[in-house]
């Protein structure tokens, strides 16, 4: 494992390209576009202001940056450097602005979600959406680029609509049966899209591509529902996350429960495998304590840390939750399948530090990381069933299925790993930092043996 | 006197009143005699008349033989007074032996009485203070019943309480809801208003400002929106969907296909093991004549089972499931049969052997139980998925269909193998018809190199005055040259063999599955190729060895066509190689 030098970032924003050949970066004002490969500077850009959100078209052409607080789009061409293009909301402000699938389009959604205006980089024309839904996830593009589902609020009630991307036709738009709708998500194969009411009301709906409704599933009722919901690579599973602290599996066939994932505060499954991360700290001697210690003192701070498996049962650290306040921090909220369909990762959020692993052949639980500090984010290698986490310390944690391994990263002046993002082939890995970011490339022939060796192996400086 | 003894009379009588029970008790058929000398102070001697008559009197009152007769003589019959005495002394005996017995029965009586009292008395003691716990225990009830009622009204009034509370929060929650409405068309309203104003501002407007405009991402240009267009996006819609199902109902058709591989394969297994215990049934008939009966249904209904293990139609899932429900039961019965038998046997051997065998025996028990749940999940699971044949509805299909796409993935990697491995074999034979070519184009070579030794050495003798008589040593030369040389091409053939799979393994560690067959074709196109060079100068060899034997007289021209084709076959040689590597 190597990791690149520590480059700067602002906002965190910093994204691969689809293609995976670039490497786009805001610092302040400016874009910068490097090689993924050499990390040389390709191009810089600079933006009229500081950039508080940026994104690559599809064809990794363009790179879009908004600054949401003046309500400017500028639009770069890494083919002609010279292209420019700057979209101005003008006074009716701008909160979000995405890509259409296409990349020739540019969806902006202006302040208070009056509307979404839609703006052609080919023709330069402007159409708008009227009445888009402020809500969780209000709008999807099915995987294909094909199609949009937004969902619009109108008269007090829910409506979806399904756009055809290519000329913004819209092809459907029904009434959905939901309290307020929370989010909405196209199946990965783009024919099912999978709807789900607020928090208050645990409720799915199912309807397929032309408007029918398949399927509505609701575990139960007068209880805070549905906090999370994802689709499996497949499009055989669609995983439920609540704040009953269940995952809850529904099939592609019947629309039925196939089965659901607890995450109780003791693990008493004898098929798991509990990973628990113990810090070393380097052991001081009063007599120690000198000069010669506080000099060095970025090797001080760096706590050591290795990963030892528990023997069951294990009694997790959980946080309750304070019922007076809302959106309290219980149940599931985060979930993720690997790229093979095969596992499914979630965070159950009054057990911050712990991350579970779920097999999707058995329906069991696979392992289980208890992590010293509470887990930022965890991401799935796009290639294989390797799932990378931080939780804002200066080490990168990896579980595959032959094991799980803690890494520090070798960087002067604490790098934090806030976040962290997979290059598209799965060799390299991006971990951002407060104001930093750096690359860290993945050893692809000695991965295998690497994990094999590492699992009992304490916090690896491996240069 | 009369007085006295009327006195008397009464007292007697009050006596024999007394004892009357008694005397009839003890009543003796003894006569009465009379007793000479019974009163002492009662009798003078100028009232022995009267005391006789006063004796009589209560002798006979006493129900004895009067002493004397007044009529008769004066005179006493002694042996009647005696007898009379006697009575009276034994009746006095019997009197006092009662009054013993009435004492003793007296003192009895009095204790029990005693008793009686005291029992009565604690009895008493006891009513009274179970009647002061009733009345504790009523107290408390009236206390409880207070309490009670209490909490009866408090719930009434909790009740109330919570109703009011619900109709409050209920009316709070369609106030709510009203007032969210309100204000959410409030809001739209203000939006509306808000976007109304916004159009209507001139001074700064949305503008997009682009350098130029750039072309779309497929090359188009974009068509004017038509109801062609509708429909067009309809019918792609459509497409994509019917598609889905497409992929979807043959994903459903494998699973099935594969379902049924493995049903078949558990009714032959089912049908082998019942078929096996039929002659077992037979020896021990006395256990169950009705599963005998059953067992030789079961052959027809395995062949009926069988044939429609192919049918899709509604019956024959039916009757599929019900031959499979059925001998299902038989398995089990026969197994619970042949495990009663073992625990019997075992139970019976548990006395004689020793306690290894019998460990043995439920390790061998465990796993038989073991096998039996998998079964019956198996069978199970089979059931289930059998009833989704035709209406795919189920949960576990999903669950399952993971390790369907497992076995249909290793089916054709076993299939890729199998190509892979014919490949390799065209591939080894042509090699070795290559080696072999090249094996006889080296011998072709040495005869031809000999051939033009002695060629020139005849011509050399020829000019010279000797004859030629060294020519046998010249071919004893030639098979020994001949046979190091085929040595030394075995050698290097196997050499080229091992290197071959190496270096493809080596080339594509990690996905060998998928790449190994297109390189396996590389491999044998270059190997076609390299079949083709090789046969050319090999038939050039032929040639040129021919034309050697033809025409002497052009050696120097023959050299270079054979240098050519060695170059050639080096050629190839190398290049094979390099395909290799």
């Amino acid at each position: 494992m190597n990791f690149s030098e520590v480059f700067k970032q602002s906002n965190q924003l910093c994204k691969v390209s689809p293609d995976g050949k670039y490497l786009a970066t805001c610092v302040q004002y400016r874009l910068v576009v490097r090689d993924v490969s050499t990390l040389q500077i390709l191009q810089l850009y600079t933006c009229l202001d500081q950039i508080s959100h940026m994104d690559w078209a599809s064809d990794s052409l363009f790179i879009l940056c908004a600054m949401y607080k003046r309500g400017l789009v500028q639009v770069w061409s890494l083919e002609q450097p010279d292209w420019h293009c700057k979209i101005d909301e003008g006074s009716i402000g701008l909160l979000s602005s995405r890509w259409s699938p296409d990349g020739r389009h540019v969806l902006n959604t202006t302040e208070f979600h009056l509307r979404i205006t839609v703006w052609s980089l080919c023709t330069k024309a402007v159409s708008y959406i009227k009445y888009p839904k402020a809500c969780q996830k209000g709008i999807d593009f099915s995987r294909d680029g094909c199609y949009m589902a937004l969902a619009e609020r109108r008269d007090c009630k829910d409506y979806v609509s399904v756009f055809v991307c290519d000329d913004w036709h819209l092809l459907r738009h029904f009434e959905t049966e939901t309290q307020d709708l929370a989010g909405l998500e196209w199946s990965p194969n783009g024919c099912v899209l999978a709807v789900w009411d607020s928090c208050l009301e645990y409720k799915v709906l199912l309807y397929s591509l032309d408007g029918r409704l398949l399927s509505t599933y609701s575990a139960y009722e007068w209880s805070l529902g549905i906090k999370s919901v994802t689709w499996c690579p497949s499009s055989q599973f669609l995983a439920i996350g609540s704040y009953d602290e269940k995952v809850r599996i529904l099939n592609h066939i019947t629309w039925k429960k196939v089965t659901q994932f607890e995450h109780p505060a003791t693990i008493n499954n004898t098929k798991a495998v509990v990973y628990k991360e113990v810090e070393r700290r380097p052991a001081v001697g009063s007599d120690d304590l000198s000069l010669h210690n506080i000099t060095i003192g970025t090797t001080l701070f760096n706590t050591q840390s290795k990963y030892e498996i528990c023997p069951l049962p294990v009694q997790l650290p959980v946080v309750k939750p304070d019922p007076d306040r809302a959106n309290p921090k219980i149940g599931v909220s985060t979930l993720a399948f690997s790229s093979d369909s095969r596992y499914l990762a979630t965070k159950n959020d009054n057990m911050a530090s712990v991350v579970w692993v779920w097999d999707m052949q058995k329906m069991s639980l696979e392992a289980v990381l208890e992590q010293t500090s509470a887990v930022r984010c965890f991401q799935w290698d796009p290639q294989r069933p390797r799932l990378a986490l931080c939780t804002g310390n200066t080490k990168l944690y990896l579980w595959s299925p032959a094991g799980c391994v803690s890494v520090q990263v070798p960087t002067e002046g604490g790098f934090q790993v806030q976040s962290l993002n997979w290059h598209c082939s799965g060799d390299s890995l991006i971990l951002l930092g407060k104001e930093q970011l750096c690359l860290c490339y993945m050893d692809t022939d000695q991965e295998d043996k690497f994990f094999r060796t590492s699992v009992q192996v304490a916090g690896m400086f491996l240069f | 006197m009369p007085e006295s003894s009327l006195v008397k009379d009464i007292c007697s009588s009050s006596v024999e009143c007394r004892t009357s029970p008694l005397r009839q008790f003890s009543q003796s058929p003894l006569p009465l005699h009379r007793k000479p000398y019974m009163l002492s102070t009662f009798c003078t001697e100028n009232n022995v008349q009267e005391c006789l008559s006063h004796i009589s009197q209560e002798v006979s009152s006493l129900g004895l033989p009067p002493v004397w007769t007044e009529s008769g003589s004066s005179e006493m019959n002694v042996v009647a007074v005696l007898n009379c005495m006697y009575d009276l002394i034994q009746l006095h005996h019997r009197g006092l032996r009662t009054l013993e017995n009435m004492e003793v029965e007296q003192l009895k009586s009095s204790s029990n009485v005693n008793f009686l009292q005291l029992t009565s008395t604690r009895l008493k003691e006891q009513l009274e203070q179970s009647k002061r716990e009733n009345m504790g225990l009523l107290e408390r009830e009236r206390q409880l019943q207070l309490k009670v009622k209490s909490l009866q009204n408090c719930l009434k009034n909790e009740k109330e309480e919570v109703q009011k509370l619900q109709n409050i929060i209920s009316s709070r929650a369609s106030q709510y809801n009203h007032e969210m409405k309100r204000k959410e068309r409030e809001f739209n309203k203000l939006k509306e208003r808000l976007n109304q104003l916004l159009v209507d501002k001139k001074e700064k407007k949305q503008a997009i400002d682009v350098l130029n405009s750039i072309g779309r991402a497929d090359g188009k240009r974009s068509l004017w929106k038509t109801e062609k267009t509708e429909a067009k996006h309809e019918g792609e819609m459509y497409k994509t969907l019917l598609s889905d199902y497409d992929t979807r109902q043959r994903e459903l058709l494998l699973e099935n296909a594969e379902l049924k591989k493995v049903l078949q394969q558990m009714k032959k297994d089912i049908v082998s093991i019942l078929s096996s215990r039929k002659p077992l049934l037979k020896g021990d008939k006395h256990q169950d004549d009705g599963i005998q009966a059953d067992s030789e249904e079961e052959e027809e209904v395995f062949d009926s089972s069988k044939e429609r293990v192919e049918l899709y139609c509604v019956h024959a899932r039916e009757k599929l499931t019900n031959s499979i429900r059925l001998q299902w039961r038989r398995l089990k019965s026969h197994v619970e049969r042949l495990d009663s038998q073992a625990s019997l046997a075992q139970m019976g051997e548990s006395k004689n052997t020793d306690a290894v065998s019998r460990e043995t025996h439920e390790e061998e028990m465990d796993r038989l139980k073991l096998e039996i749940q998998q079964c019956k999940d198996f069978i199970q699971t089979q059931q289930q998925l059998l009833q989704q044949l035709s209406s795919p509805c189920d949960e576990e299909t999903v669950s399952l269909l993971s390790d369907c796409y497992m076995l249909q993935e290793k089916e054709r990697l076993r299939e890729e193998w199998k190509t892979l491995e014919e490949q390799r074999k065209i591939f080894e034979r042509e090699r070795k018809n290559f080696t072999e070519a090249a094996i006889r184009l080296s011998h072709e070579r040495k005869a031809f190199e000999e051939d033009r030794a002695t060629w020139l050495k005849h011509q050399f003798l020829n000019l010279s005055p000797f004859a030629d008589s060294k020519k046998p040593p010249m071919s004893k030369s030639k098979s020994a040259f001949l046979i190091s040389e085929t040595k030394v091409s075995a050698g290097s053939a196997p050499e080229n063999l091992t290197r071959c799979p190496s270096n493809t393994t080596s080339s594509t560690p990690r996905c060998v599955p998928l790449t190994s067959p297109s390189t396996a074709d590389l491999h044998r196109t270059l190997c076609l190729i390299q079949e083709n060079s090789s046969t050319k100068p090999k038939r050039k060899a032929e040639h040129a060895g021919e034309s050697s034997f033809f025409f002497n007289g052009n050696v120097p021209v023959q050299h270079k066509e054979w240098n050519d084709s060695e170059d050639h076959s080096r050629h190839t040689l190398t290049k094979e190689k390099n395909s290799s590597i």
